[in-house]
């Protein structure tokens, strides 16, 4: 595409977006204009409750129930040149149909949840084929067939007549890319298309889009909180935040010479994670004997003809105060490997040792219940979903104080006295100790976790995937206490993540695991920038970026399982 | 995720917005209690229903006449309704609850008495009257009713007479003991059985689990009333009407802990994955602490919900087994009792009220159960709206 | 497919048993066995009594000195290899004499009670499920509450009171006198038509209304689910949105819900057979249970809770049609 090119093909101007709530109307998207160009991207970036998605659904009125767009124009400019307001027709109307999945197309975050479990693939594309050709419905099952090659969905013949739940998610964002193809649309809104998918697949996804919008000269709206994604394919980039857009610039100017300060937070917070070896100042003893030794684990699932080998004879040792990570994509075994130290779930064969206070060594396999307990004390877990992990029905003061309550160690005022103390260390005032969980956000909650996790006064800490659900300036809050923590308290991690960025930033040495396998393990600066194994380089390489000027995921390294 | 989480920082300012701002310091139980109070049908319903138990308490004192107590004369004698005011020989109005009393015609054609309201005649009524004589709540010995004819043997029928001229007002208060006990005690083995068994199903599974989900399949496969009736009918015939109640009781509540049991199952499992249950296992606590600190009160609400939502299928079931003839039997009186007299068409279509009065009670209780329940199932879960 | 089928019935086999085994124990629950219950029949019919000695050679003829699992045995054999469901002393004949048409009618009068209840919850569950909070989805509201506070045999009797004193018709039956005892014709099918309306409403309506509640609520469910929005990014008009995608998923439960709800439209049916004096299972079942004649009640107890299971069979069976999910497992 050329540069000359400068009309627009939509224009939104100065939309503003209710929602009529109880307490009244609240403004999701207020005064918002941009223009999309052909061939180019523009991201939409912006934390939780910015208001991204709701401009996004708004270019094709498609905004869930209460909402209205109460004020602004979104001008679309057909191909003989002639320009429609679609902030002016009615939602429900026929006009807007011919619009949607027509000139402009969508796809969503949760491929499983936006196809239909109950149709097939095929006859969710056929339809919307149907619904803005007249071809017949034979051509229209060639044309699907041909879509889902071209989005490089093998056996298309096959595929068709599957159901959605018989493909992975990727393959599922691909199906989804393929329907919203169907009609050649020239404007593509993509709505954080690979939050929900791994990163090597989001790799795929991203070049698959570049690769469409190339061919087809489609104006591309990407909406994501990733600012790796923004720096790799946007060329230009909207921040919004509180549903009003704080900064519109090009790519490159946003990435080097932001202007408004949220803006440069929210870099800064993503920059740092990038930086890495924010440990590189622990002085650790390395001929200390470890603390933790896993060897030879395995836990296997199912019967013998139809199971699953969830973790695959896996050893390793923790260092007194060291942080190991633990990265791999979804289906790993990360998750099950921590739990199986913990016994949580009981491994199938392997051992684990921990080294206690005293330095004799446990076998943690062969403890009773009352034993394990005394090592539920030392070794603790923090959780991944801040939400789930708190009792609704507890104050902050019983959840932090409980652990210390049923082993018996504290009680009365100089419970409270402890919890206080506690909550200081997370930097929680002690005033919030009467509170419900319900009371707090996601970045307060998983702080009041963290309390729980130190109030036994623990040796290592097991954290898994502890700033998965956060958003991007909290989670390098949290991972700054955790630091903190870790020198004031002379912690040990075994960090499980499947963000590479975040386990540079915080772990010294790095494991990674595929299938249940340990592939690769070394210092993190080692496995992030010199990788040695196919797999860990299609996986390193497969991470965004954050920096326009440097690409990283466009020319990565491919990994093929078959291969392997 | 991040959506996920939008909604979740989302419900945590409507929860604010919904219960006002000191939210952060209250429990669940006062999240639920408030979320109730918003809900005005569930509440009334409420209300009724603690009427209805107390009326049930007080039945004894509140109904003018024994239940039993027949006047022959006066078979199918028609409701009256209570009036405030005399006028005396000069035309003046003074204060005097009464009554009219029955004139009684032959209708030839039909070969029977009818009884018509007579102007003329009235029948004082006294509050706080001596009557027959009751042990309140089983122990205290008392004559008093609350209202009642001055002179005891005056006629007084405010909802009508039954076939044999017995009080149809004095029978449904008393009927409301029984009918609405049943439901209650009904739900208390239900309670016990379902939270036994489904509690052990969920909490062992394996073949405990088996088992325990196929006997619940078999008893719910089962068309419920030919099992009640195949049940109830091999009830001896010699038995006390205390213990063909308690056997009425169990056989209606057979149906009401497969339900429970099922959902404090599906709870339980549900329950042992979350994560808070792991960690407070991870913190230390025992398995009892567990279950009884951390499982449990995340049940109670939902418990009591479904409980509330069984009790009126156990009304029902007792209702229709009585009406049948072969659930709870004369001399008892049960709402289902009273309406075997229904069961003869014309005779209703002569006295509508044997059928309006007991039915409509059912239909009252069943109702306000029905609209508690589902109250309460929306406030059990006080962080949606 | 095949093989869920084939699974799913193999699965009933235990249930099957479990209810056997119930009902014989309801067969053995009054006081004495069968014998004592024959004897005294025959001392009803004859003014005489049987000798002892007599009474104890019966008691071995009939295999009433083993144990109750061999009796159980004997009685459930006979029921699958030769469909004898032992005798019936009331009526003097053998039970399976006497279940055929009645069965055929239960089974008739239930079926069109089913599809009474899914042809009006269906249309009113989706329409108050799109117009929530509407003055018409409280209406049903509304009635369904009441729908489900009214215990069948309450609305049966009111509807027999409104019909013989406003109406001055006999509500009641599912035959005019004149087809009461005739061989099956045109004429006495479409006077079944005429009869069978009452009692399927009676039979229906609690059911009715708790379906829509599910339906309601299931669909208000689905429409917010993402599909409906890609859905709607495709251009499809709102009513093919509805239909193809959010009704479509709300099916499923809603199919299933088969599984109680036939158990208690067959619980209807037998009630309101014995208000309205239907000449279904119901008024024979109650009269067998107050006479002991437990050979035939037993029947019927077992034979009604067979229909159940082959109903919620049929129920598994369209569920897997309509759900992908459970076929390919």
């Amino acid at each position: 595409m050329s540069d000359q090119q400068t009309n627009p093909v939509i224009s939104i101007k100065n939309l503003s977006v209710d929602f009529a709530l109880r307490r009244g109307p609240f403004r999701a998207v207020s005064d918002v204009s941009f223009d999309l160009y052909p061939g180019k991207t523009l991201c939409l970036v912006g934390e939780s409750g910015s208001g991204k998605t709701v401009t996004g659904r708004a270019l094709m009125q498609i905004i869930s129930k209460p909402g209205v767009i109460v004020e602004g124009s979104i001008s679309l400019v057909k191909p003989d040149g002639a320009t429609v307001d679609i902030a002016q027709l009615d939602p429900r109307g026929k006009e807007i149909r011919e619009f949607r999945g027509g000139d402009i197309a969508m796809i969503f975050q949760e491929p499983m949840s936006s196809m239909s479990p109950v149709h097939t693939i095929g006859s969710q594309i056929i339809e919307a084929i149907l619904q803005h050709s007249k071809m017949s419905k034979a051509e229209a099952r060639t044309r699907t067939i041909e879509l889902l090659a071209s989005v490089d969905i093998s056996e298309p013949e096959l595929a068709i007549d599957r159901y959605p739940f018989e493909y992975s998610g990727g393959m599922l964002q691909r199906a989804m890319i393929a329907m919203a193809l169907s009609a050649e649309p020239r404007i593509l809104i993509a709505d954080e298309p690979t939050t929900a998918l791994d990163v090597t697949t989001q790799a795929e996804i991203l070049d698959l889009v570049k690769r469409l919008q190339v061919e087809h000269g489609m104006a591309v709206l990407l909406i994501t909180h990733d600012m790796g994604i923004v720096a790799e394919v946007a060329d230009e980039v909207v921040v919004m935040r509180h549903g009003k857009i704080v900064e519109h610039r090009s790519v490159d100017d946003m990435f080097h010479d932001p202007q408004h300060a949220y803006t440069k937070q929210l870099l800064a917070s993503t920059m740092k994670l990038e930086a890495g070896a924010a440990n590189a100042a622990k002085a650790v003893d390395d001929k200390a004997k470890p603390i933790l030794s896993v060897r030879n684990l395995s836990k296997f699932y199912g019967t013998e003809k139809n199971g699953v080998q969830a973790v695959d004879d896996v050893s390793f040792d923790l260092l007194p105060g060291k942080t190991l990570g633990i990265v791999g994509e979804s289906g790993s075994g990360k998750t099950t490997l921590g739990r199986l130290i913990l016994r949580i779930v009981e491994p199938t064969t392997g051992a684990v040792s921990y080294r206690d206070r005293d330095g004799q060594d446990v076998d943690v396999i062969g403890l009773n219940k009352k034993r394990l307990r005394d090592f539920h004390a030392d070794v603790r877990l923090i959780f991944q979903d801040p939400y789930a992990s708190l009792n609704p029905r507890m104050t902050v003061r019983e959840i932090i104080g409980d652990p210390l309550l049923v082993n018996g160690r504290l009680r009365g005022e100089a419970l409270k006295d402890k919890v206080t103390e506690l909550l200081d260390l997370v930097g929680l005032e002690p005033e919030v100790m009467e509170r419900y969980p319900h009371a707090f956000s996601g970045g307060q909650r998983q702080r009041i976790g963290i309390a729980r996790a130190l109030s036994l006064e623990p040796r290592v800490i097991i954290a898994d995937e502890a700033t998965s659900a956060l958003d991007v300036s909290i989670r390098s809050q949290i991972l700054d206490l955790l630091l903190d923590l870790q020198k004031r308290l002379n912690l040990s991690f075994v960090f499980i993540s499947h963000d590479i960025s975040v386990v540079r930033y915080f772990c010294d040495d790095v494991l990674v695991m595929h299938y249940g396998k340990l592939v690769e393990s070394g210092t993190a600066e080692q496995i992030c920038t010199d990788p040695q194994q196919a797999y860990t380089k299609s996986l390193i390489s497969a991470v965004p970026n954050p920096d326009p000027r440097n690409k990283r995921m466009m020319h990565r390294t491919r990994f093929d399982v078959t291969a392997n | 995720m991040s959506e996920q989480i939008q909604n979740q920082e989302g419900e945590v300012s409507a929860l604010v917005s919904t219960y006002g701002h000191d939210v952060e310091t209250l429990g669940h139980w006062r999240l639920m209690w408030m979320k109730f109070l918003r809900q005005k049908l569930a509440v009334a319903s409420g209300i009724v229903i603690i009427l209805l138990y107390m009326v049930a308490l007080f039945a004894d004192f509140l109904a003018p006449f024994d239940p039993q107590k027949a006047v022959p004369k006066l078979t199918y004698a028609p409701p009256q309704s209570i009036h405030f005011f005399v006028e005396d020989e000069n035309g003046e109005s003074h204060f005097q609850l009464h009554v009219n009393a029955y004139k009684v015609t032959i209708d030839k054609a039909a070969l029977r008495r009818v009884f018509t309201i007579d102007e003329d005649k009235i029948i004082p009524l006294k509050l706080f009257v001596e009557g027959a004589d009751y042990k309140l709540f089983g122990f205290i010995p008392s004559n008093i009713h609350l209202i009642g004819p001055a002179n005891p043997n005056d006629p007084f029928f405010l909802l009508g007479a039954d076939r044999i001229g017995r009080d149809g007002f004095s029978r449904v208060l008393h009927g409301t003991r029984v009918s609405m006990s049943i439901g209650l005690i009904g739900v208390a083995v239900a309670l016990f059985l379902g939270m036994l068994l489904g509690g052990l199903s969920g909490y062992y599974g394996g073949v405990t689990d088996m088992v325990i989900q196929r006997a619940i399949e078999v008893l719910s496969s089962i068309p419920t009333i030919p099992l009640w009736m195949g049940l109830a009918a091999a009830i001896p015939l010699t038995w006390s009407p205390l213990h063909v109640y308690f056997i009425i009781t169990l056989i209606v509540s057979l149906l009401g802990w497969t339900s429970l049991a099922r959902e404090v199952r599906g709870r339980f499992m549900a329950l042992k994955t979350d994560a808070f249950v792991t960690s407070a296992i991870l913190d230390g606590s025992s398995e009892l602490r567990v279950i009884f600190r951390h499982m449990m009160p995340s049940l109670t609400s939902h418990i009591i919900a479904t409980l509330t939502l069984a009790i009126p299928a156990m009304i029902i079931a007792e209702t229709s087994l009585s009406f049948l003839g072969i659930g709870l039997k004369p001399p008892v009186v049960s709402w289902g009792v009273l309406l075997q007299d229904s069961q003869n068409v014309r005779a209703v279509a002569q006295a509508p009220w044997l059928l309006a009065w007991p039915g409509g009670a059912i239909v009252l209780a069943v109702l306000a159960f029905n609209f508690l329940g589902d109250g309460l199932r929306d406030a059990a879960d006080p962080y949606s709206h | 497919m095949l093989r869920y089928i084939i699974r799913r019935i193999l699965y009933m086999i235990p249930t099957m048993i479990g209810i056997s085994f119930l009902t014989f124990m309801i067969i053995q629950l009054p006081p004495g066995d069968f014998l004592t219950t024959m004897l005294a029949y025959i001392a009803d019919s004859t003014q005489g009594g049987i000798t002892e000695a007599l009474e104890q050679k019966m008691r071995v003829q009939y295999g009433l000195d083993k144990p109750l699992i061999v009796q159980y045995w004997k009685w459930i054999s006979g029921i699958v290899f030769r469909g004898d469901f032992g005798p019936s002393f009331g009526w003097g004949v053998p039970v399976s004499q006497l279940i055929g048409d009645t069965m055929g009618l239960t089974l008739m009068v239930s079926l069109c009670s089913l599809i009474f209840v899914w042809g009006v919850s269906l249309p009113i569950g989706i329409y108050s499920a799109v117009n929530r909070y509407s003055a018409t989805d409280h209406l049903f509201t509304l009635i369904g509450f009441l729908g489900l506070a009214i215990p069948n045999f309450l609305l049966a009797l009111a509807l027999m009171v409104f019909g013989y004193s406003v109406l001055g018709v006999r509500v009641g039956g599912l035959f005019s006198p004149e087809f009461m005892h005739v061989d099956w014709s045109w004429d006495k099918f479409v006077d079944l038509l005429g009869h069978i309306w009452i009692p399927v409403i009676v039979i229906g309506t609690s059911g009715t209304a708790a379906l829509i509640r599910i339906m309601r609520a299931n669909l208000a469910d689905e429409l917010e689910k993402p599909y409906v929005v890609t859905a709607r990014a495709k251009g499809l008009p709102e009513w093919k949105i509805l239909f193809k995608y959010p009704v479509r998923i709300a099916m499923n439960p809603f199919v299933s819900t088969i599984g109680w709800i036939l158990p208690s439209l067959i619980s209807g049916v037998t009630i309101t057979a014995i208000v309205l004096n239907l000449p279904t299972s119901g008024p024979i079942l109650i009269q067998a249970l107050i006479a002991q004649d437990m050979y035939l009640a037993g029947s019927f107890i077992f034979l009604l809770s067979i229909l159940t299971l082959f109903g919620m069979l049929i129920s598994d069976i369209l569920l897997a049609l309509l759900d992908p999910r459970i076929r390919f497992n």
